[in-house]
């Protein structure tokens, strides 16, 4: 049994998971925590916020995020890849700077309009 | 030109409350923001985690502010930017400066307060030691390196676990620094657990709790390195505890102030629980036609609440506009056992659709609880928590029914089940 905190909304349930059990996963108020739970034990994943260089704005960083969790392990090597990218303003919320970052399957997306 | 309604704060409060008049009837709104875009604190706050109440998905700030930024082409309101608003009178007149502009003074037939918070800096807790620099609150370091792209410091030492705390600990990691501690003079964490999950056990930063900062040394005029101490139960340092960090920066996470130079001004109430204006069920000051929302009345930890209560306010402004003040009898909420404060704090029945909603915050740590509503010492209703911390506000909904039943005054109180 492995108690963790969920992570996924703010209200932070406290989970117990069963890894003996197939992953069963209780104190979750709702399916999210459930999905959570296993994949916490089985294949830990984090969405990755930062900023990249941008020029032509009033502003020098532009925020952005991985479009879905990577493995947490990978965390610094996509901060790494995130080093040599630098965008032109104007750009879009949403606009995929770094498609299918490290072969994650996920991409690396703006997240506010430059 | 008189508005119907000048909005003063463009961050998520302020959007909310402008978007939601203008949905409610107002055609002529203004809202007055200082710096050069709208979005306020969320422009900053460039991590995951907003909006999944409110848009089921988990938006970074930038995203969530968007989303919000995005519906006022199309509507009739009016975005200042880089206007500072300075002072609002009794006769709702709002001055306010500009580099374009210059001073200007607009008339309003209703405002809308939304200023949010400024964080509590290193003077208002009283560290002793040097002053050197390389002592930042964690707001400022935030903006530093996420707005300006400067990092400010390579080893580091969070002082509170307040939330900002705990993500600019994750962030200042990620970024390639050392974090060797986050140190909070309370028993428990003031942050959300998801955030001592993610941002402090993921990179295996330890929390001490019970411990504050008492010394700060300097060299060439930067921050050298820290003393920290355990504290007994009167929160004083314990002699001998001493542990020394060999830290370049140190950043404070110890805790927001709503910012309320503009309500004062205007000589309206403010709470000495929470800092911020005395509201309504529909979120009204004590001042007629003057609405607040969001930061400015109370600290949220949740931006979706913000919204909804920044609509509520909106929605309320526009309906004093259109038909007039609202009236009736007014219930006074109290804070009872473990709870430190209401908002509303002020209830008027006759003015509840459905039911009112409370925000409060409790005192201590519970586990499985009860959270009871009295009204003249008899118990009128009673909400069940599995778990309750000062650093997550609660919130339960007062039936109309039961507020027509109440007298005068109502007690939220919490105790263990
Ligand atoms: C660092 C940090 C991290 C957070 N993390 C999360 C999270 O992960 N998830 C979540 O849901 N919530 C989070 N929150 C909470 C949420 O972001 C806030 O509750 C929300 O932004 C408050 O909105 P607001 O509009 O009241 O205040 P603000 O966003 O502070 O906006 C106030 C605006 O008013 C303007 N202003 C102030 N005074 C004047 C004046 N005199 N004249 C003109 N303009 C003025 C300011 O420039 C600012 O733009 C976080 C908050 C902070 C500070
Ligand atoms: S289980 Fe559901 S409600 Fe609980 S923290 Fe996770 S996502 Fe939120």
């Amino acid at each position: 049994m492995k108690e963790l905190i969920c992570i996924v909304c703010p209200k932070g349930c406290r989970l117990k998971v069963d890894e003996e059990n197939g992953f069963k996963v209780t104190g979750n108020s709702c399916p999210r925590g459930a999905e959570y739970g296993k994949n916490e034990i089985s294949d830990p994943r984090r969405t990755v916020t930062s900023t990249v260089r941008i020029s032509g704005s009033h502003l020098k960083r532009c925020p952005v995020r991985t479009s879905s969790p990577i493995p947490k392990n990978m965390m610094f090597e996509l901060m790494d890849a995130l080093n040599s990218v630098e965008l032109h303003s104007p750009v879009k919320r949403g606009e995929v700077v770094i498609e299918n970052v490290l072969g994650t399957g996920s991409d690396v997306i703006v997240t506010r309009d430059m | 030109m008189k508005y119907e309604l000048i909005v003063i704060g463009g961050g998520p409060a302020g959007l909310a409350a402008a978007v939601s008049a203008y949905q409610n009837g107002l055609r002529r709104i203004a809202i007055i923001e200082r710096d050069l875009q709208a979005g306020g604190i969320l422009n900053q706050c460039i991590h995951n985690g907003f909006g999944l109440h409110r848009f089921h998905e988990e938006l970074s700030g930038p995203e969530y502010a968007g989303r919000f930024i995005d519906m006022l082409p199309g509507t009739s309101i009016q975005l200042f930017t880089d206007t500072m608003g300075l002072e609002i009178t009794k006769d709702k007149r709002v001055h306010c400066v500009s580099a374009k502009q210059g001073y200007q003074v607009y008339e309003a037939e209703s405002i809308v307060l939304a200023m949010g918070c400024r964080e509590r800096t290193r003077g208002a807790i009283g560290i002793p030691g040097d002053r050197p620099s390389g002592v930042f609150t964690a707001g400022a370091a935030q903006r530093y390196l996420n707005i300006e792209g400067y990092m400010v410091g390579r080893r580091v030492l969070i002082l509170g676990s307040g939330d900002i705390g705990l993500i600019m600990a994750r962030r200042m990691t990620l970024e390639g620094a050392k974090v060797l501690a986050c140190v909070e003079v309370m028993p428990y964490s003031c942050g959300l657990s998801r955030n001592i999950a993610q941002c402090l056990n993921d990179f295996d930063i330890p929390l001490y709790l019970s411990h504050t900062v008492t010394d700060i040394r300097m060299k060439n005029g930067r921050l050298s390195g820290c003393t920290v101490s355990r504290v007994d139960e009167k929160r004083m340092p314990v002699p001998g505890t001493e542990m020394d960090f060999d830290c370049d920066t140190l950043l404070l996470s110890v805790g927001l102030i709503p910012e309320n130079e503009l309500t004062r001004s205007a000589g309206i109430e403010i709470d000495r629980r929470t800092n911020g204006p005395v509201v309504h069920e529909n979120m009204e000051t004590q001042m007629e036609g003057v609405f607040a929302c969001g930061n400015v009345v109370h600290v949220h930890d949740l931006v979706d609440y913000v919204s909804a209560e920044s609509e509520r306010a909106g929605r309320a402004a526009a309906q004093y506009v259109l038909n007039g003040e609202a009236s009736g009898e007014c219930i006074t909420l109290r804070n009872g056992a473990c709870v430190s404060y209401t908002v509303p704090q002020l209830i008027r029945p006759d003015n509840v659709e459905k039911a009112a909603e409370v925000f409060f915050r409790v005192n201590r740590i519970f586990s499985a609880s009860r959270v009871s509503v009295y009204s003249n010492d008899q118990l009128i209703a009673q909400y069940k928590r599995e778990h309750m911390a000062p650093g997550e506000m609660e919130r339960i909904q007062l039936p109309k029914a039961l507020l027509d039943k109440a007298d005068g005054e109502i007690t939220v109180a919490c105790e263990e089940a």
